[in-house]
């Protein structure tokens, strides 16, 4: 599902962010990335849907090679994999329904498909009756609930998340871990970097500890293992 | 899906990438106002360079028609020389045209010409002074120069005369104005673009968002730049309309009111205005759709 051999990642004028990373990620697991700030998670978030390209090594993400995939093909991996973000990016004029059905329209789904499928996906996140709401009279909550569900509507093979409750109350981030926990059942591999050390500890998921550059750790059932 | 499909998908397609471009004019009204008027302004002038230009070559045209070699005979031509030399001359490669004038029409222009003061060719029918000669006229003007060499090495010619000095003053002044025109109009299209895909960059950037998000989700860089694409051209279609409507409505009045004067003549406005109006079109059209794919290509890197 996701491969990673000898991966490093410099960015220009600096030290570099990532350092020979090794890891293979299989198909319906769930897995934590932790680490103290400026450890290279976001880094390593970037790389699995291409925002940025290694400075070195080989990446696979669901049988792309990431080496070999040219410019114009990008779009066709990213289709294959959901993106959530600590600010959930939302586009503040359009409607949690048209925020959705976005997704599906710039890949040039047909108005039925998306109505379909847009109305499956708000009812799996709870929203269904927030269809007309725009981004600006949703709660945190549920802004980021509408950003999975647009992250879901592809139906993806992988859900890449960067710090999905960073902006969220404990309350609130609990529900959000719920629903990525539902949605991991369903069987997408889901890959979440965070700061939660409750949840983390809670759930007890595989933990990839990211610390300089380096995978510090990497626990079947771990713990955050961090103070803050 | 069934036959069909594909087709129908494209229809979707544009038929999205058009309402997203329509919308996204609406949406950013002053900046679009401001970039119709980049191309109103521009194609403006560009056409009234055109209609003036084009009026003043027709004119020029005219007064190179007028351009005309005197050849002169030499007394020694017989009558039987005369229409030999003529076809010899009408055969020579750039001769539009030959006209043989006798001594005798010459007198008779002369005395037309002259009409008060008759007494002044008093005797002349019986020893008339006047050479005999030939009209001739270049099929491009610029050729005069080197048909009169020609002309002036065959036997019974005694002279060739013309305006060398008219016809060469006329001339470079085509050319340079003609050159002049074209840098200027070009000079204009390419401020207009510029201005153009700076105002579509503003509204752009306002939008990166929109594109880093599309881009997330997996749309193609063509897929993203298509509505911008529409809305330069709709940009580049609507700023020319204006300078059309207010050229044809200028030009008209003016054909109607420089009629009275019988001296001067401007072109007829049907084929001119039509074919400058298209051009406006194309023109306007095409710097919309070049200002918005330039102003979109930095955002599409993500
Ligand atoms: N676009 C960038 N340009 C330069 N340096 C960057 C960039 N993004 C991240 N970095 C640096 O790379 C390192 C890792 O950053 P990041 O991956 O964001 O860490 P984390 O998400 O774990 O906090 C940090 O030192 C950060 O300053
Ligand atoms: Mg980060």
């Amino acid at each position: 599902m996701i491969e990673m051999y000898d991966v490093w990642k410099t960015y220009p004028n600096s030290e570099p962010a990532l350092q020979g990373i090794n890891v293979k990620i299989d198909k319906g697991e769930f897995v934590y990335v932790v680490g103290p700030s400026g450890a290279g998670k976001s880094t390593f978030i970037k790389l699995m849907y291409r925002e940025e390209k290694p400075s070195k090594g080989t990446i696979f993400i669901n049988n792309f090679n990431l080496e070999k995939l040219k410019e114009r093909k990008i779009p066709l991996l990213r289709r294959q994999i959901g993106v959530v973000f600590q600010d959930f990016k939302l586009l503040s004029r359009k409607t949690a329904w048209e925020n959705v059905a976005f997704a599906l329209e710039v890949i040039g789904a047909t108005g039925k498909r998306i109505r379909s499928r847009v109305k499956e996906t708000m009812d799996m996140v709870g929203l269904a009756d927030k269809a007309d709401a725009l981004p600006s009279q949703l709660s945190g909550g549920q802004q980021q609930r509408i950003a999975i569900a647009r992250a879901l509507v592809n139906s993806p093979a992988v859900i890449i998340a960067d710090e999905p409750t960073g902006n969220l109350d404990p309350e609130n981030s609990w529900e959000i871990m719920n629903l990525f926990n539902q949605i991991n059942q369903r069987g997408t591999t889901i890959v979440m970097a965070t700061h939660n050390r409750d949840i983390v500890n809670t759930m007890k998921k595989r933990v990839i500890a990211i610390e300089q550059g380096h995978i510090a750790r990497d626990e079947k059932r771990g713990v955050y293992g961090y103070d803050d | 899906m069934r036959s069909g499909g594909y087709t129908d998908t494209m229809i979707r397609i544009l038929l999205r990438h058009l309402r997203e471009g329509i919308r996204s004019l609406g949406r950013n009204g002053w900046m679009t106002i401001a970039s119709i008027s980049a191309v109103t302004v521009t194609l403006l002038l560009v056409g009234l360079f055109l209609i003036v230009g084009f009026n003043l070559q027709a004119a020029s045209l005219n007064v190179e028609g007028q351009v005309v070699m005197n050849v002169f005979l030499l007394p020694d031509a017989t009558p039987a020389d005369v229409p030999s030399l003529q076809t010899q001359i009408q055969n020579m490669p750039d001769v539009k045209s030959v006209v043989f004038v006798s001594k005798e029409e010459g007198l008779q222009q002369l005395r037309n010409k002259l009409q008060a003061d008759q007494d002044l060719l008093a005797g002349l029918d019986s020893n008339n002074p006047l050479p005999n000669k030939y009209i001739v006229q270049a099929k491009d003007p610029a050729q005069t120069d080197a048909i009169a060499g020609r002309i002036s090495t065959l036997a019974h010619v005694e002279k060739v005369v013309y305006q060398k000095d008219t016809v060469n003053r006329l001339l470079t002044w085509i050319a340079w104005a003609r050159n002049f025109g074209i840098v200027l109009m070009l000079a204009l299209i390419f401020t207009a673009m510029f201005l153009i895909s700076n105002t579509i960059r503003i509204t752009i950037f306002a939008r990166r968002r929109e594109i880093e998000i599309m881009k997330l989700v997996g749309a193609t860089n063509n897929f993203i730049r298509w509505p911008f694409l529409v809305e330069g051209f709709l940009i580049g279609v609507l700023g020319a309309s204006v300078p059309i409507a207010l050229l044809s409505t200028g030009y008209a009045i003016l054909v109607k009111n420089i009629a009275i004067l019988p001296s001067f003549s401007l072109l007829t406005p049907v084929p001119l205005l039509s074919e400058t109006g298209l051009f406006l079109l194309i023109v306007g059209s095409f710097i919309g759709m070049w200002g918005s794919v330039v102003s979109v290509r930095k955002f599409l890197r993500i």
